[in-house]
């Protein structure tokens, strides 16, 4: 069988359900009798196994294989989560993970057997079911038909637990009284098939041809979105036989498993006595009185429905090449100068009366345009939690490696980012983690001898502001000594002693983030090899974004990374200097304010305004751009309020424009300005203009 | 060398003027050539570069060989051309050149590598002298030219 094809959708997958395996492993070990969470990864681990095995890669297959193993008997309360046995199942993760980037390299899956993940997984199985290795073989049998076949017929016979509504009770009932058979069926779908949809949809007509389909689970319209495992139950009425209705069904392809089985209404809710001989009688009734009993129940029920049914609400999607994302990204890019040409055609030429339908259909074409351009970005737009998902495992391991207590906590996971920035943020994010574990947090006797809480927290927060997507990585350990940074970078040579003294603390602080400066006196496999900060400035950078700490000694650091939301449209403030024209982008923009000559101060011999009660500092542009001053001195000066973070600066132009949605241009590779200039844009004349990096200038 | 001439390997140049000197450019780099238009300033750029132009809704950075040179500014007259480099497929580059004047094959034989002399830093510009009827044409080494060596 060629399977090429499927490989993409395999890799998806399979990184889907590792992560999922990460994510529940790491719920289960703080909630050993979790069920749901058990049941989760026993499906999660099921399905890789099976894929696995379609695509034919036979050592990933054992090994999930084997780890379903246990996972199976955690489900059927034979064994208890230890720690130790937590860790073996995360080593074979990351086994399972290397294969998966084999396969991604070369479509292979390697050569590592990883016998000794196989063997502990085995012995824990048999030191947790108390066996002897003798018997391992026979248990090992054992295992393969519980999981390969049926677990146990209750738990694949799901109709049985179907709910039955009262009105679906009389339908039954009446069917029965007109010779009419009532059926309970679980159809299984092969873990291979693609269109699951389609499958069941082959089924449900087979079976409409039959009979009615009173009953279904998940419902009719969840099952044609995909919004169902590989399962599903429904309750039929036909006259046909048992035997018949089950060989219809399994006339559908990719049809793996029919459970079939004849249901039966009590007329009343007490009857549960009396049908204790019959099995379906039995767990309908008794899935009635739950119902009734216990609210609880029914509503976890419910939340497990739910959870089955929003997950694959995710994987409706169409898997796009980014590259054609990016032509099209550069064709609304196109439109959006052409447009703006034509807005700048009709603002020059005289606005006759007639010319009014002209204007109107140009505002048209620029709302559509404008809207254009936001679903293309959002369509580039990933959540960041595909990229931190990783971290809580992450820590976890430092707990343990570093020996030091600690709990992530996220917030924002659902913040957007382009797909292109998510792609490089990871690492940078990782190392600021780490670092936070390793030099942010004390250990833990430390930590109780300063009364803080034994077990550190580290915080990764995302959220938007403005145009740009901010994501702090805090830490509530013992904050940078600020002097020991200083006298640090004295000894190392990169500041002088006069240097040192005139540093404000800010100052000081920024130094980590120049290459080869790390102050962790014990260098460990984790940080601190000094090559850590810069690295992630530069790469942040790289994307356009800018990372600042801030600390307080005793009490944690905070680093702050603030990316821009979009990369390649922004909305800008075209000002002009001289006779060049520049852009502002509109997201670091906080206010326009006209300030005449004698409001400007003097604070070491820098230009300050104070503004309703802040100090801002003034950055002449036209110095600092080195524009030919104009003849005429202005009375007063029109200075933009620009903020990044908490800073702001007031930034002195000439002449304001207007605002603009521009197309942001690469300078490309071979101009070096000291990065004050972010790009370049083309005016609707076909002028450029070239947009000023706030965040340099500040 | 010169006995199987039909062997001999050939390569197309463009034949440009700079002050009073022919300068000749590998064919297959260029991309296009453009009439002078309107230059857009960038600050804080390194000083031989002009700045960007807008060709067809890309932004492509033009320099000047006169100011890379050190030879006086460039005039720009009715002749001046841009010459637009691809040395890779994603970032073109301008060359400011006084006039374009024509298209020459120059074999092998016909071009004289130039000696090193690390003392005169514009012989890195250059990969040979290519002699064509009477006259001289210096052949750039555009890689040279365009990639910065020390940062100005």
């Amino acid at each position: 069988m060629d399977v090429s094809q499927y490989l993409e959708i395999f890799i998806d997958e399979t990184k889907e359900h590792l992560q999922s395996l990460n994510e529940q492993l790491l719920v289960l070990e703080r909630e050993p009798d979790n069920t749901e969470t058990i049941n989760e990864i026993f499906r999660a681990a099921h399905s890789l196994k099976g894929m696995a095995g379609t695509m034919g890669y036979k050592r990933m297959q054992r090994l999930t294989h084997d780890m379903e193993n246990v996972f199976s008997e955690i489900r059927n309360g034979k064994m208890s989560v230890t720690a130790n046995l937590v860790d073996v199942l995360f080593k074979g993760l990351d086994a399972l993970e290397s294969y998966l980037s084999n396969i991604l390299e070369s479509a292979d899956e390697g050569t590592n057997d990883n016998e000794d993940i196989i063997n502990s997984l085995n012995n824990i199985l048999n030191v947790g079911l108390g066996k002897v290795a003798d018997n391992k073989e026979q248990q090992e049998a054992k295992q393969v038909v519980a999981t390969e076949t049926s677990k146990s017929q209750e738990e694949l016979t799901k109709f049985k637990s179907l709910k039955i509504a009262e009105h679906e009770k009389h339908a039954i009932q009446k069917a029965k009284s007109i010779g009419e058979h009532a059926y309970g069926i679980t159809v299984y779908i092969m873990e291979s098939c693609i269109l699951k949809a389609a499958r069941s949809f082959l089924v449900f007509k087979a079976l409409e041809e039959l009979g009615d389909v009173i009953k279904s689970f998940p419902e009719v319209q969840d099952i044609e979105d995909e919004k169902f495992d590989y399962d599903f139950s429904v309750i039929l009425l036909t006259e046909e036989k048992m035997q018949k209705v089950k060989e219809v069904i399994e006339n559908v392809s990719e049809v793996k498993e029919v459970y079939i089985d004849e249901i039966e209404v009590s007329d009343e809710m007490k009857s549960e006595e009396e049908s204790v001989a019959n099995e379906g009688k039995q767990s309908t009734s008794k899935q009635a009185a739950t119902a009734t009993q216990s609210k609880e129940s029914a509503d976890k029920q419910q939340k497990q429905a739910n959870k089955q049914t929003s997950k694959p609400v995710v994987n409706r999607s169409v898997r796009v090449d980014i590259e054609k994302l990016d032509v099209l990204m550069n064709l609304v890019s196109e439109l959006i100068i052409a447009k703006n040409g034509l807005v700048s055609i009709s603002s020059t030429e005289n606005n006759s009366r007639a010319d009014s339908g002209f204007n109107e259909q140009i505002e048209y074409l620029e709302r559509v345009t404008t809207n254009l351009h936001e679903s293309v970005m959002k369509v580039r737009m990933v959540p960041i939690e595909s990229v931190v998902n990783r971290f809580p495992r992450m820590i976890r391991d430092l707990t343990k490696k570093l020996n030091k207590k600690m709990e992530l906590y996220m917030t924002g996971e659902e913040t957007e980012l382009d797909r292109t920035v998510i792609d490089e943020i990871g690492d940078p994010l990782m190392h600021l983690l780490r670092n936070a574990a390793d030099h942010g947090l004390e250990s833990n006797e430390e930590r109780i001898k300063a009364g803080k809480p034994e077990v550190g927290s580290i915080f990764l927060d995302a959220y938007q502001d403005g145009n740009n997507v901010v994501i702090e990585v805090r830490d509530d350990g013992a904050g940078i000594n600020v002097e020991k940074v200083r006298n640090k970078a004295i000894s190392k040579g990169t500041i002088t002693q006069e240097q040192a003294e005139t540093m404000t603390d800010k100052d000081v602080i920024d130094l980590l983030f120049k290459p080869s400066f790390s102050t962790a006196e014990v260098i460990s496999d984790v940080s601190g090899r000094g090559v850590g900060l810069d690295v992630v400035k530069t790469k942040i950078e790289a994307l356009g974004g800018d990372i600042e700490c801030k600390t307080t000694l005793g009490e944690g650091s905070n680093f702050i990374i603030r990316l821009p939301l979009t990369l390649a449209i922004i909305q800008a403030l075209m000002v002009e200097l001289g006779n060049e024209k520049y852009a502002i982008p509109l997201g670091s923009i906080q206010t326009i304010e006209d300030v005449s000559y004698s409001e400007i101060k003097y604070v070491q011999t820098r230009e300050v305004i104070n503004l309703r009660g802040s100090v801002i500092p003034l950055i002449r542009l036209d110095q600092v751009l080195d524009v030919e001053e104009r003849e005429i001195k202005p009375e007063s000066l029109t200075v933009v309020i620009v903020k990044k973070g908490e800073k702001m600066a007031g930034l002195v132009v000439d002449n304001l424009i207007g605002q603009q949605e521009i197309v942001i241009k690469s300078l490309g590779k071979y101009i070096n300005n000291n990065k004050i200039i972010g790009g370049a844009t083309i005016l609707g004349d076909g002028e450029v203009a070239l947009i000023l990096d706030v965040n340099t200038l500040v | 060398m010169e006995e199987n001439s039909t062997l001999v390997e050939s390569k197309q140049y463009i034949v440009v003027k700079i002050g009073n000197e022919q300068y000749g450019i590998d064919i297959q780099y260029v991309d296009n050539i453009v009439r002078m238009q309107r230059v857009t300033r960038v600050p804080k750029a390194q000083s031989y570069f002009k700045g960007v132009i807008n060709l067809r809704g890309e932004i492509i950075p033009v320099m000047s060989i006169r100011l890379k040179f050190g030879l006086d500014a460039d005039e720009i007259t009715n002749a001046t051309r841009i010459i637009i480099i691809k040395l890779e497929p994603q970032s073109a580059i301008g060359i400011l050149v006084d006039e374009v004047k024509e298209v020459v094959t120059l074999e092998d034989t016909s071009v004289e590598k130039v000696t090193y002399n690390s003392k005169d830093e514009k012989n890195a510009y250059l990969s040979g002298i290519g002699k064509h009827g009477d006259g001289l044409i210096s052949l750039l080494n555009i890689a040279g030219v365009i990639i910065e060596k020390e940062i100005v």
